[in-house]
């Protein structure tokens, strides 16, 4: 650029400075000095045209030479094809593992969601640090929907703001009975998506009216596979939990909730005034008012939260300033954020991981053409000698290697297609918006900007290091077999230290993941034998069966027709198992023998709901008194059981829990404590287990003061050998039809299935760092082989001299494995350290282990000195067996 | 200069500049205007180069590697680039020649008068 500029200068003055020699020459032959100048001027003709033919032949030139040093290029990878395609193919893994996972962070980091103007969507999560004892609110405490009203009606910064809440329902009329996943929603999460419906219209104000006529909305899925698309539906009803609702719209197809993929969308059609201040079950969603900031949205909840308190209680002589000591803090999240999660990070973790082994790529590459371009000194002394110029020396290798870089590049946009449909397999049960990713122009412009840059970084090194001026001593020394300098093996030996060195941190972070994946495995999670038990939710409405008793009469049939199957051992009911990821009930629980002040909530616990034989069936076990007993459901007897972390927290030991007695709220009677349950890791294998209280299915204020309520939907646990077998759920499915042919069987799997989920995360990471080690460690170790056995050749004469000198073959052995294990060592010195301050960015993906495991930094530093010396060892004995005769008449 | 001196004048064929160039740098190194001036001069003022054309066909020559430039002063005491032959340039300027040669000699055989051409 700068040199372009000075050209232009030059031949500005140079043209001026030819103007006037004629101007002058004019004058001496005796013109006016006006007259001399035009008649110069017009003998030289256009000069803005000479300027511009000039640059022009520039450019042309330039062109012309790229093009010789493509197809000049093109000859020499030609004429070693072998070089060439070993280049290449470490390019393309390297350039396709980094494309493939770019790809996967675009469509779910960089792209925006599926929204018009997805930048103003928020997600109105709020933290309560104040209250005790349940853990889950880590990740936020949801809106009750007095709080919705609250933020609807007096917010001064959102557009439109709403609340939505998955859930499932039974379709029944259509085919079989069916389970469909349903989202709820308040007036305004419509609005605020915005995204129009595919044919009909958005439910409205005038669909949320409580107890009014009843409506839903399908989504386009759905609508093609039960109504074939058929647009004559709206108007139509469909028998939606046994009620009728009229559809009224669909949506779009590739349109979801957030990140909840939906069948049916149905309206709250909240009573406003029948709602107290509790019953924090809902997502909150907005859009922002343009040009409104986070932080003020922010202040604009928490302004509102004193109003919400003022205009709700939670009935008769409750406190509703109680609250305050929730301490409840508005934290509104971008909508993205809410629907990525902490997938970000691990994605962040393996891109760089697989950037690494890129670099790797890179090293291996460059090695190889260090060692083609000392063979090729000679070729390139002789160009220089017939005047072709070190910039232009240079520019040929460059050229070259950009050339190896896009051909492997091209080659690795191959690979990342094939790549990026085992990479989706690997994380469907984990990565969000899994829809949204695909190989578009930006990762292809991502890949071809890799390609370029990889290609100059590898090919500067060599072009620079031998196409210096240093061409004659080149020729003097070319085709003599002279030792080699000291100073030629320092760049190789030096890519080869780092590639070891990041061969170390990759496969120490693999390491790392491996321990924690052991770690995982050996903890009790509070259930047995995963594979053997079968699971199913079966819903029963009230719309099917109004009568609580009669609901749970008919969950106990079910469970005697489950249980008389051949090869059921046992079989029991739960309201959620464990890391199934529904949300569970909860509250404050308080002691009998305990005393709470009046303005103070006390700790929330985790509440399930359970049946006789559903521990036994689950392998849960009982460590203090009993489970309770069908006599005792029936009876609405008011006896609970407690986890075992529950009963040492509030009475010591579990033995002291029993007959003690605990209650929700001040109307509920006192519970007696009868059983004390085993901890059960129930938020995933890496959490803490959660207190949990066990109630009995069916009870008196089962959902805050009120009548005799049944929990209506419930996970079926059957315990047989015979659990997840096609022949097996037929005769299951048998059983509960039996019982009620209108039951649809829903979220039916075993055990090991929902644990598999639930540890997706991690055996991804596990999967993904595995991978990108292992190709570091090939690479590595063809490196450290390739600059060891070159350098065996180069030192033929040298040992042939030697051995001839009487050196043992086992000397010679020792020296060369000597000169790898020095590298090596080196290499792995240099990547204990890096690994020491890197692994720390990827604790948050580790369990029950450090990021600076001994063990693991041990264990991969044996593994890679002792493979390198392997690596080393073939050269070796290649030298041993160096003829000294042969090696010295070489010269 | 007049018009009548004009129409004697000859427009160079295209290509046959470099070739000039070439042999009036190998006299030694001489400056732009120097360069037209003696291509001028020497054909009895019969070849006209025209000038535009004069400078992209020395950078022409230059990225060619057939003649380098090199900073000097000119005989009225200014800054001037001097363009000289390079020994590439120099085998290109014999092989160019002989080339010529056989071109024009071919063409003059061709327009001679018929009856000599057939004896």
């Amino acid at each position: 650029m700068r040199r372009g500029k000075r050209n232009l200068e030059d031949l500005d003055e140079e043209i001026r400075n030819h103007i006037e020699t004629a101007t002058q020459e004019n004058i001496d032959r005796g013109m006016s000095p006006e007259e001399a100048r035009h008649a110069a001027m017009r003998k030289f003709g256009n000069v803005m045209l000479a300027k511009e033919d000039t640059r022009a032949v520039w450019t042309l030139i330039w062109l012309e030479e790229l093009v010789q040093d493509v197809s000049f290029g093109l000859r020499t990878l030609g004429k070693s094809p072998g070089f060439t395609a070993v280049a290449i193919l470490t390019l393309a893994i390297g350039i396709g593992g980094n494309a493939a996972v770019f790809s996967v962070m675009n469509g779910v980091l960089l792209k925006p969601l599926n929204y018009p103007h997805a930048e103003e969507l928020v997600s109105l999560h709020q933290i309560a640090p104040g209250a005790e004892g349940l853990a889950s609110f880590e990740n936020g405490l949801l809106l009750s929907p007095s709080m919705y009203f609250t933020y609807a009606e007096q917010n001064r910064t959102f557009q439109s703001v709403g609340v939505w809440d998955t859930g499932t329902a039974n379709v029944t009329g259509l085919a079989e009975p069916e389970q469909v996943r349903t989202v709820e929603v308040s007036n305004g999460v419509l609005e605020a998506l915005a995204v129009p419906p595919e044919v009909g219209r958005w439910l409205t104000q005038s669909d949320q009216i409580p107890h009014g006529h009843e409506t839903v909305m399908l989504s386009h899925g759905y609508w093609q596979r039960r109504f074939g698309g058929d647009r004559a539906v709206i108007g139509r009803n469909i028998v939606i939990d046994s009620r009728p609702r009229e559809i009224v719209g669909v949506m779009p197809q590739g349109f979801r909730f957030v990140d909840a993929d939906f069948d049916v969308v149905a309206p709250f059609a909240f009573d406003r005034g029948a709602l107290i201040l509790a019953g924090f079950g809902y997502h909150g969603i907005a859009r922002l008012k343009p040009g409104v900031t986070i932080p003020e949205a922010d202040a604009d909840m928490t302004r509102m939260l004193p109003i919400w308190m003022d205009s709700w209680t939670n009935g008769p002589k409750s406190n509703p300033h109680i609250y305050e000591t929730w301490k409840i803090t508005p934290m509104i999240r971008p909508l993205k954020q809410e629907v990525i999660g902490s997938v970000s990070e691990l994605l962040r973790v393996v891109m760089g991981t697989i950037g690494v082994v890129l670099l790797i790529a890179c090293a291996n590459v460059t090695n190889l053409l260090l060692v083609r371009v000392e063979s090729r000194q000679q070729e390139l002394a002789v160009r220089a000698a017939l005047g072709a110029g070190w910039g232009r020396i240079v520019r040929g290798l460059l050229v070259e290697s950009v050339m190896l870089g896009l051909m492997g590049g091209a080659l690795g946009a191959g690979l990342a297609y094939a790549g990026l449909h085992f990479l989706l397999s690997l994380g469907s049960a984990n990565l969000p918006r899994l829809n949204e990713i695909s190989l578009d122009a930006r990762t292809l412009g991502f890949t071809l900007l890799l390609s370029v840059f990889s290609g100059l970084v590898f090919g500067l090194i060599p072009a620079l290091k031998y196409a210096g001026p240093r061409t004659s001593l080149a020729l003097r020394s070319a085709g003599r077999t002279i030792s080699v300098s000291r100073e030629r093996h320092r760049a190789r030996n030096m890519l080869v230290i780092g590639q070891v060195a990041m061969a170390f941190v990759l496969l120490v972070s693999a390491g790392l993941m491996m321990r924690t994946f052991e770690a995982l495995r050996t903890v009790e999670p509070g259930f047995t034998d995963a594979r053997h038990l079968q699971l199913m939710r079966i819903s029963i409405p009230d719309s099917l069966v109004a009568e609580p008793e009669r609901v749970t009469r008919i969950q106990k049939q079910i469970l005697d027709a489950l249980s008389a199957i051949p090869g059921v051992q046992s079989a029991g009911f739960v309201s959620e198992m464990p890391m199934e990821g529904f949300d569970s009930g909860w509250d404050a629980i308080y002691a009998q023998d305990k005393a709470y002040p009046f303005d103070a909530i006390p700790p929330l616990r985790r509440f399930k709901y359970v049946s006789p034989g559903f521990y036994q069936t689950a392998g849960t076990r009982i460590i203090a008194g009993r489970e309770l007993t069908w006599a005792e459901i029936y009876g609405l007897r008011p006896v609970v059981m407690v986890s075992e972390n529950l009963a040492r927290e509030l009475w010591g030991t579990p033995a002291a829990a029993i007959g003690k007695r605990i209650t929700e709220f001040p109307s509920m009677p006192w519970h007696e404590v009868i059983g004390v349950i085993e901890d059960v890791r129930e938020v995933g294998v890496q959490e803490q287990a959660p207190e949990i209280v066990y109630w009995p299915p069916i009870m008196g204020n089962l959902f805050g003061p009120g009548p005799v309520q049944a929990v209506r939907t419930m996970t079926f646990a059957i315990r047989s050998e015979r659990a997840g077998t096609e022949g097996f759920l037929n005769e299951v499915r048998t059983a509960v039809w039996s019982v009620n042919p209108n039951l649809p069987l829903a979220s039916v799997r075993t055990m090991t299935d929902v644990y598999r989920k639930s540890v997706a995360r991690t055996s991804f990471t596990l999967v993904m760092l595995g991978l990108a080690g292992s190709m570091a460690l090939a690479l590595g170790i063809i490196g450290i082989y390739g600059v060891i056995s070159y350098t065996v050749s180069q030192r033929q004469r040298e040992i042939g001299i030697r051995l001839a000198l009487g050196a043992q073959s086992g000397d010679v052995v020792s020296m060369v494995l000597g000169q790898g294990a020095k590298l090596a060592l080196l290499g792995v010195c240099i990547g204990v350290f890096s690994a020491f301050g890197l692994a720390r960015l990827m604790t948050s993906l580790l369990f029950g282990v450090t990021a600076h495991d001994p063990l693991t930094f041990a264990a991969v530093a044996a593994l890679l000195i002792s493979v390198a010396l392997v690596a080393c060892y073939l050269p070796a004995r290649r030298a041993m067996k160096v003829d000294p005769t042969v090696a010295l008449r070489y010269e | 200069m007049s018009t009548k001196e004009q129409r004697e004048r000859i427009e160079l064929l295209q290509g046959t500049l470099d070739l000039l160039i070439l042999r009036t740098l190998l006299l030694g190194p001489v400056h732009g205007h120097a360069i037209a001036k003696a291509i001028e001069f020497r054909s009895d003022d019969v070849l006209q180069v025209e000038q535009g054309s004069l400078y992209p066909a020395l950078h022409r020559l230059i990225k060619r590697g057939w003649i380098s430039a090199e900073e000097g002063t000119s005989e009225n005491n200014r800054r001037a680039k001097f363009y000289r032959l390079t020994p590439k340039g120099r085998k290109r300027l014999v092989l160019e020649t002989s080339k010529w040669a056989k071109l024009s000699g071919a063409i003059a055989r061709i327009l001679r008068p018929t009856e000599e051409g057939e004896s």
